[in-house]
């Protein structure tokens, strides 16, 4: 179901489990798009609050990921920087229906010129 | 206000000062104490020794009591003027210097006495005992100045120091009189397999052996058997026994048989003076071990200042402080009428288990090798229980015997021990006592061992306290020691992991995290990658690459740079390369758009700046050109370096970078705990600098100088020699018998260097150079590896594998219809 609100980015099962792919934003900020082993989907941007790290590179665990370059943790549900570290990262709303993907457009586009 | 009783004790060692503490917790105002001890020094523990002549410990970490409990508890401490003469009719004790003092209850805690066998030249300066500090160190001198060793005695004291002379650097030969070591605890087969393993560890072991004489001209140099042979020798430690020190008891005229006569409440014959430890006899015993000091130390405090109990003998058990070693062995497996044995053998681990049946009740057990449920079988002998129902399991453990074999998980096996179970054999602590010191607010190993002892001393109860901390608390409880747990999802060590993954034929990851107890999900960014290479190192022919348990790097086949491109850094074979291939490199590197190109340290160039959508492409192009990855973001082999060698340099004695070429033909492709450099130099000028590298070759005229554990980085550290050898082949051969052997024991993120210092060097020549079958069985099971990991993941990827991995999921353009 596409709406002016929601994006179809295509079906869940082009994302592993444990895994992320990111969507191309032209003139905006690249998303991390993840699955939890649970088949879950979430969607950060893919840049860590410390140091814009591709949070889509690191390692998902739970409902968390490791970012690839100085192991900061990040909450796939809230964005915030989890454990000592202190940081967080805009989430993007976005759900699954019939096996496919959609996010947000009004987030995705955010800062979009 | 009336003056308390004055206690006099003889002894500052473990039982005088425990009878003390006993006393104290029970009613600290009771008397007015003083202590007298021969040793210039506070009370200290002396089953520690052992370790302290190893150098696993300080002087300090072994003190028990420390100059502040004798004034905290207004105790009168008189060291270093020994007792000479007791009194009874004036009830006083006089010291050497001729101090009197008088008591109203004395306590006779004066121990043992080395015991030296007469024979001839006993008495030559160089012979030494293995009994308090001032032994440790006249053995450290003279181990400082290296050299040859005797001990005489292969019991528990005589194979503990022969184990601290030999970490001393010291050259070591065993005699034993016996033909088997240890025979009072140990039975024939563990006794065989313990003189195997000390004996691959560099020292002499001698069984059967009479000494004659010992020899020297105004010092020892050497002992003669009784055979004929004659051993050289700087010092000569006798630790063949020891004998209650009964003299001042006797001369007092107190009853002494073998020890001091006591009755249950460790009352001599005459009512004002009791004793406890090593000196006394009670009901036809005598015990030359720590715990019944424990209990007999509880009874006469029950029986001095509350209500007495008595004491009613000791069951002992015993575990050998050799690092590395377990040997646990309690009760009686002598065997004889009615007894029955349950044995289990594993040759592979090097372990032997002997439990010994009879009536339906456990009287004996042996472990070798793996003595994790040794508590657990001295509980049970010590309880008399019926084990007719778990007959069938006991010899696989508790685990097995109490869980019905599903549950291996070791906080239930702690949880299982009864509160009187024996947890800390060195300071006598029970489980009840270590639980009741955690609910008391000790939350960590430390406050554990400062507030009841438990793993104090010489710590091989650490992992049972720290699975009762965890048991206590829960997720509170995070772990803290050398040998911690993999990550905060397991109670398991890596070694543990390791192990379990091999035994339960684990080849999965959730596998391993369902079949351990995982206490996460789906783990987390530390453990996925250590058990993808743990299950990789453990079925090289089935395992699956799980991608999402890889750091990024290791993912993509590129290094991850800041600003998130990567870059590219294609294999040069023994760093070198042909004007083709910087052809290639160089159109790639226009081509791509590379920002940077450089020169590495390790004799290759590293391409710049290539985001993940290029990665396949590149890869293509220089596949084409002949060249594959060269795993500079791997865990893994990275390079060969090399220098020119023979065939151009006019020092070079070898062709050295044709043995590096070789060398990297070999073991490219292979996934290791860390990253892995080796370097081989064409002589020693050592221009490759193999003396930084994880593996390094230094030939020279007569050969190639095999140098293993450097490693540049945060902590520089210089390879140690490993051995030499004379052919290209076995340098060779040697080299993948190393890089196996580090695959297969160390921990995943440990660099070569902090696995050698952990496992020891002589660990490693052991294996590698001295143990021939070993080390060629190691070089097979390299190369067999090597067969499923030789295949270059680039041409994998440029051919399509996995690529999600480097595509966008879509792309988002303002105002447009996107995906679908």
């Amino acid at each position: 179901m596409v709406t002016a609100d929601w994006l179809d980015i295509g079906p869940v099962d082009q994302l592993p489990a444990l895994g992320a792919r990111t969507l191309a934003v032209q003139g905006g900020e690249e998303i991390a798009i993840f699955r939890t082993a649970n088949g879950d989907i979430y969607a950060l941007r893919n840049a860590c609050p410390h140091k814009k790290g591709p949070l889509s590179q690191g390692i998902v665990h739970d409902t968390s990921v490791t970012c690839p370059l100085h192991n900061w943790r990040i909450s796939l549900v809230t964005g915030e920087a989890l454990g000592g570290d202190k940081g967080c990262v805009p989430t993007i709303p976005v759900k699954v229906d019939g096996g496919r993907i959609l996010i947000h457009r009004g987030h995705v586009l955010a800062g979009v010129a | 206000m009336p003056t308390k009783p004055h206690l006099i004790v003889i002894g500052n060692g473990m039982a005088g000062c425990r009878a003390v503490e006993e006393i104290l917790a029970r009613d600290p105002g009771r008397f007015r104490i003083t202590i007298f001890g021969a040793e210039p020094r506070v009370n200290y523990n002396r089953i520690m020794l052992s370790p302290l002549l190893a150098g696993e410990k300080s002087f300090e970490d072994i003190i028990i009591n420390g100059v502040e409990w004798y004034a905290d508890n207004d105790i009168t401490l008189v060291s270093g003027d020994p007792v000479t003469q007791i009194d009874r009719e004036s009830r006083t004790v006089r010291t050497q210097s001729g101090r009197m003092e008088s008591y109203d209850t004395l306590l006779i805690a004066t121990g043992s006495d080395p015991f030296i066998i007469p024979v001839p030249g006993h008495d030559l300066p160089g012979v030494i005992s293995f009994r308090d500090m001032d032994d440790v160190s006249k053995m450290l001198e003279a181990a400082n100045r290296g050299g040859d060793a005797v001990v005489i005695g292969g019991g528990l004291l005589g194979l503990e120091a022969a184990h601290g002379l030999s970490l001393r650097g010291m050259k070591v030969t065993v005699i034993h009189l016996m033909p088997t070591l240890m025979e009072r605890q140990l039975d024939e087969a563990a006794g065989w397999l313990l003189k195997d393993a000390l004996e691959k560890r560099g020292q002499t072991i001698l069984t059967g052996a009479d000494t004659a004489e010992i020899v020297g001209n105004g010092k020892v140099e050497g002992v003669r058997l009784k055979d004929g042979r004659e051993i050289p020798a700087s010092i000569v430690v006798m630790a063949v026994g020891i004998r209650p020190n009964t003299r001042l008891a006797k001369e007092a005229g107190l009853a002494v048989g073998r020890g001091i006569h006591v009755d249950d409440h460790m009352v001599t014959s005459d009512p004002s003076i009791l004793s406890v430890g090593e000196c006394v006899e009670h009901d036809g015993q005598v015990y030359g071990l720590v715990a019944p000091l424990w209990e007999m130390c509880r009874s006469l405090a029950d029986g001095l200042v509350a209500q007495p109990k008595g004491y009613f003998g000791s069951v002992t058990s015993t575990k050998l402080k050799v690092s590395g070693i377990d040997v646990f062995s309690a009760g009686d497996f002598s065997g004889g009428e009615g007894c029955e044995d349950i044995i289990l053998r594993d040759a592979t681990r090097g372990v032997y288990k002997r439990v010994i049946v009879k009536d339906d009740r456990l009287i004996g057990a042996v472990l070798y090798g793996d003595t994790g449920d040794g508590n657990w079988y001295f509980d049970l002998l010590k309880k008399g229980e019926n084990i007719a129902p778990i007959r069938d399991a006991l010899i696989f453990g508790q685990a097995f015997a109490s869980g019905g074999g599903a549950s291996a998980n070791p906080i239930d096996a702690v949880a299982a021990l009864s509160d009187d179970a024996e947890i800390c054999g060195c300071n006598g602590v029970s489980k009840g006592q270590v639980m009741a010191c955690i609910a008391g607010g000790a939350g960590t190993l430390d406050a554990v061992r400062a507030g009841c002892k438990a793993s104090a001393s010489c710590g091989s109860c650490t992992g049972l306290v720290e699975n009762l901390l965890a048991f206590a608390m829960g997720d509170d409880y995070a772990g803290e020691r050398d040998n911690k747990p993999m990550c905060k999802c397991t109670s398991f060590t890596h070694e543990e992991v390791r192990r379990l993954i091999l035994e339960q034929q684990l080849k999965v990851i959730p596998q391993v995290m369902q079949a351990l107890s995982w206490s996460t999900p789906d783990g987390c960014s530390s453990c996925r990658p250590a058990l993808n290479y743990y299950l990789l190192c453990a079925w090289p022919e089935t395992h699956e690459e799980d991608p999402q348990s890889r750091f990024v790097n290791e993912r993509m086949h590129a290094n991850i740079q800041k600003d998130g491109t990567y870059s590219v850094v294609p294999r040069m074979w023994g760093g070198v390369t042909t004007p083709n291939e910087l052809r290639a490199i160089a159109d790639a590197a226009d081509k791509y758009n590379a920002r940077l190109v450089k020169v590495t340290g390790g004799q290759r160039l590293d391409i710049f700046g290539i985001k993940k959508e290029d990665l396949p492409a590149i890869w293509a192009d220089l596949n084409a050109a002949g060249m594959v990855s060269g795993h500079a973001y791997g865990k893994a082999l990275r390079t060969v370096k090399t220098c020119v060698g023979s065939e151009w340099c006019r020092f070079g004695t070898q062709d050295s970078t044709g043995l590096g070429i070789k060398t990297e033909q070999m073991t490219w492709g292979s996934w290791m705990p860390h990253k892995f450099k080796i370097a081989v130099s064409g002589c020693p000028r050592n221009c490759a600098e193999a003396t930084i590298k994880d593996f390094g070759v230094i030939c020279v005229d007569s050969g190639y100088e095999l140098m293993v554990g450097g490693n540049g980085g945060i902590h520089l550290r210089g390879t140690d020699l490993l051995c030499k050898v004379a052919t290209e082949a076995e340098a060779l051969e040697y080299c993948a018998a190393f890089i196996q052997l580090y695959r297969e024991e160390a921990r995943y993120l440990d660099r070569t260097a902090p696995w050698i210092e952990r496992v020891g060097l002589d660990y490693v020549k052991q294996r590698i150079v001295e143990d021939t079958e070993g080390r060629k069985a190691l070089r097979q099971r390299f190369l067999h590896a090597q067969k499923f990991s030789q295949k270059d993941p680039w041409a994998e990827r440029a051919a399509g594998a996995e690529s999600h991995l480097h595509q966008h999921i879509a792309e988002v353009r303002p105002f447009a219809r996107v995906g679908g």
